[in-house]
């Protein structure tokens, strides 16, 4: 098992989150994070789905999401030739007496206070999955009151965009 | 200039454009606009069922007869709901079919309103795609693309529901020229060079078997194939949905593989040294327990739905392709490579195959107490009727023994459901079929169990002048969960019995339904009751043939085992060979 991105352009158009998500579900496959948003091409969306399968597994659910009508192109993004960002909203207690240490680490990882009450700070926090994962971590000690997360987007390193790449039918999906 | 007309006049006129010549239907109150100008169509015939989900087999058995798209049709909520069914069978034996549902006004959709069920979300999962349409001029382009979907590629069932506003409201007709579905876009041709490889390979197996599935009928590459097993002199089986794609009688067939299987096509897969695998799929009743599956072969693996290859066997050769196509240019792949010199010797497989062929035969016994044998009825029947006949059958014991014991002969003569095994399929398909084959004496194969089901469409067979026959295998049981219940647990048969040699009186209920109704007891009556029936064409007959209800399915493959240890009869394994594995 490892953690896959797939970058999906899908037709937007009523129930296909639906069509998809559910897809996932009757195959067994979990998400792991999901978020969706239009393109630069109007009717088109882009959904970035983060799941945690084995390669077979990856395989048959990239081939089943093609048979999808309304799925327009896949393509896997590699951790090492794609940048994916995560924004992430946390609460964390912080009274006059733990605040500095908390804005410590917080300008530690380049993250920013948005709001600030007597007793906590929300901070907004943008990366990779595995930093926001070592934020959370140094800021559990303080504790962390409430966290809301928008799911991974990646875009593919370089001047080619996913339109640039192999097209969902090709032989290259087999 | 086009004047504006209504959604549910265009609904007809998209469906007499889409070449539609019948549709099985149910009226009710969202669907009811279409069901007006439906009455003045020139060219769709609308055949009244009891039960949506008969119109919905009814459109199977259309299509699996005919190959072309079924058509049927229900209201909205409960309408559509019973349509679920027969919707998940097509798309599990990737039968082309249009579901055409009402849906409540767009006003009141989430609203749970009178009869408002979501449709398009509860078939998403069972359909190669749906729509939910809400605007009168969207209607053209909705049909136009469902006929599309449902007949190309890897067929299926595609679902149009449709708002009860936009069936009322007024639009300009026009029938999209063309098509614009930038997601969908089968790979029908394969690619030369894997063609070249796939060639190579065969030419080279000691071992190889042809192992066709029902993908081979739905492209209608029967010939195709018959001439690429001809030029190989390659051993073929035909799966469950593939009875009838290549000859029973030639002598290259070693019959159906999978749980109910012959020894011989069952021992073929097992120790081949090559799988050319053609429209078929790998289905859990084929391979038995995976891990055990023809464990020394190598796959080429052709099938127009690349999401197959390598799901539950990896393939060595995967081809995506529309199969006829795949064949046509394996033909003269594989006569080049003949030309020069390249051909394996296939004798030595050949006398392992016909020693395993002449030594465990397909066979029954007779009862001994003087009751009928129900192989026995479903043998008589495949002689009298014969392969120009159609057989649709139940899903059970009746189901395998009428793939076993009838000979086929030609495609789109055996209709069954076989990934859904949907018990009621038979009577309404087999009435699909008479429809779509009108000229064809049309079989139904049911069970007294199936038959129970959906015995109401006889009514519609009668009125409508569909004559179809119909052969109760009446074992006064779920003959199959019996079976079960024997082998597995110690014979204790709960809720098997359905006391059916009383209750129901079949005869009368035939009667009833205004079809001929004759009752069979004895090996003495069947030729003459079979004889009888083949020469009404007035009515449906009904034939209640009582039958032993000890009687079971050998070969068998239990559930969970491997191919290698099936049982030709209880307690019976066959001896493989002499050291060659």
């Amino acid at each position: 098992m490892a953690r896959h991105t797939l970058s999906i352009l899908v037709q937007d158009q009523p129930g296909v989150l639906a069509r998809i998500s559910a897809l996932f579900s009757r195959r067994g496959y979990n998400i792991e994070s999901l978020a969706v948003g239009t393109t630069e091409t109007e009717g088109v969306s882009r959904m970035t789905v983060v799941v945690n399968v084995d390669q077979h597994a990856l395989e048959q659910v990239t081939k089943q999401l093609n048979k999808l009508i309304n799925v327009l192109k896949i393509v896997e993004l590699d951790d090492n030739t794609a940048i994916a960002r995560e924004l992430m909203l946390i609460k964390v207690k912080a009274d006059d007496h733990s605040r500095t240490k908390v804005l410590e680490l917080v300008e530690l990882f380049r993250a920013k206070v948005v709001d600030v009450s007597g007793d906590a700070v929300t901070i907004e926090a943008t990366g990779s999955i595995d930093k926001l994962e070592a934020f959370l971590n140094v800021l559990a000690p303080h504790g962390i009151k409430e966290i809301v997360q928008s799911g991974v987007v990646a875009l593919a390193r370089g001047g080619r965009s996913i339109a640039d790449r192999s097209n969902k039918n090709s032989e290259r999906s087999i | 200039m086009s004047q504006n007309i209504t959604g549910a006049e265009s609904l007809v006129k998209s469906l007499e454009h889409a070449d539609v010549e019948v549709v099985f239907g149910i009226p009710g109150g969202a669907i009811l606009p279409v069901y007006d100008p439906l009455m003045d169509s020139p060219s769709v015939r609308h055949i009244l069922v009891r039960h949506e989900q008969g119109a919905g087999h009814a459109a199977e058995g259309y299509a699996a007869a005919s190959n072309r798209v079924g058509v049927c049709m229900a209201t909205s909520g409960p309408g559509a709901t019973n349509l679920v069914t027969p919707i998940a069978d097509a798309h599990m034996d990737s039968v082309p079919m249009v579901a055409i549902t009402g849906q409540v006004p767009s006003a009141f959709i989430g609203s749970d309103a009178f009869q408002e069920a979501d449709i398009r979300g509860i078939t998403m999962p069972i359909t190669k795609h749906n729509y939910l349409v809400t605007r009168a001029e969207d209607i053209p382009r909705a049909i136009k693309e469902a006929f599309h979907l449902a007949s190309t590629g890897r067929p299926g069932p595609v679902l149009v529901d449709i708002t009860k506003d936009a069936l009322q409201a007024s639009a300009e007709f026009v029938w999209p020229s063309h098509i614009d579905l930038p997601g969908y876009k089968p790979t029908t041709k394969p690619h030369g060079r894997q063609i070249k490889e796939a060639a190579r390979m065969i030419v080279d197996a000691h071992r190889p078997v042809f192992y066709v599935g029902g993908g081979v009928i739905r492209s209608q590459a029967n010939k195709e194939l018959r001439q690429l097993a001809e030029l190989t002199g390659i051993p073929v089986v035909t799966t469950l949905m593939a009875r009838g794609a290549f000859p029973d009688s030639h002598p290259q067939h070693m019959g159906m593989p999978g749980m109910h299987g012959t020894v011989g096509a069952v021992g073929a897969l097992q120790k081949a040294d090559l799988l050319i695998v053609l429209g078929a799929r790998f289905d859990d009743r084929v391979t038995g327990k995976l891990e055990s599956f023809s464990p020394k072969s190598k796959v080429i693996h052709i099938d127009i739905d690349p999401a197959e290859i390598g799901k539950n066997r990896y393939a060595d050769i995967p081809i995506v392709s529309d199969v006829r196509e795949a064949i046509a240019q394996l033909i003269p792949a594989v006569t080049a490579e003949f030309d020069a010199g390249n051909r394996a010797d296939l004798t030595a497989w050949w006398i392992t195959l016909n020693h395993w062929r002449e030594t465990y035969p397909l066979g029954y016994d007779q009862p001994t107490d003087g009751t009928l044998s129900p192989q026995y009825v479903i043998e008589r029947l495949g002689k009298i009727a014969g392969p120009e006949a159609i057989y649709a059958a139940g899903v059970g014991q009746h189901q395998m023994w009428a793939a076993q014991f009838i000979g086929y002969e030609n495609p789109n003569t055996w209709l069954n459901s076989g990934g859904l095994g949907t018990m009621g399929y038979s009577i309404p398909a087999a009435m699909g079929a008479k429809v779509g084959a009108p000229d064809k004496t049309v079989w139904a194969i049911d069970g007294d169990g199936c038959f129970q089901m959906t015995n109401q469409e006889l009514a519609t067979c009668t009125i409508n002048d569909i004559p179809i026959k119909v052969a109760l295998i009446n074992n006064a049981s779920l003959g199959m969960v019996r079976q079960w219940q024997n082998l597995f647990y110690n014979e204790r048969y709960s809720n098997t019995d359905l006391h059916s040699h009383s209750v129901p009186d079949f005869v009368k209920l035939a009667d009833a339904y205004g079809c001929h109704g004759l009752r069979v007891t004895t090996a003495e009556e069947v030729d003459k009751a079979i004889e009888k029936s083949m020469e009404i064409n007035d009515a449906p007959v009904v034939i209640d043939f009582q039958v032993h209800r000890d009687a079971m399915v050998w070969p068998m493959v239990a559930a969970g085992t491997g191919n290698d240890e099936i049982q030709f009869a209880r307690d019976l394994a066959p001896q493989w060979e002499r050291g060659d594995d």
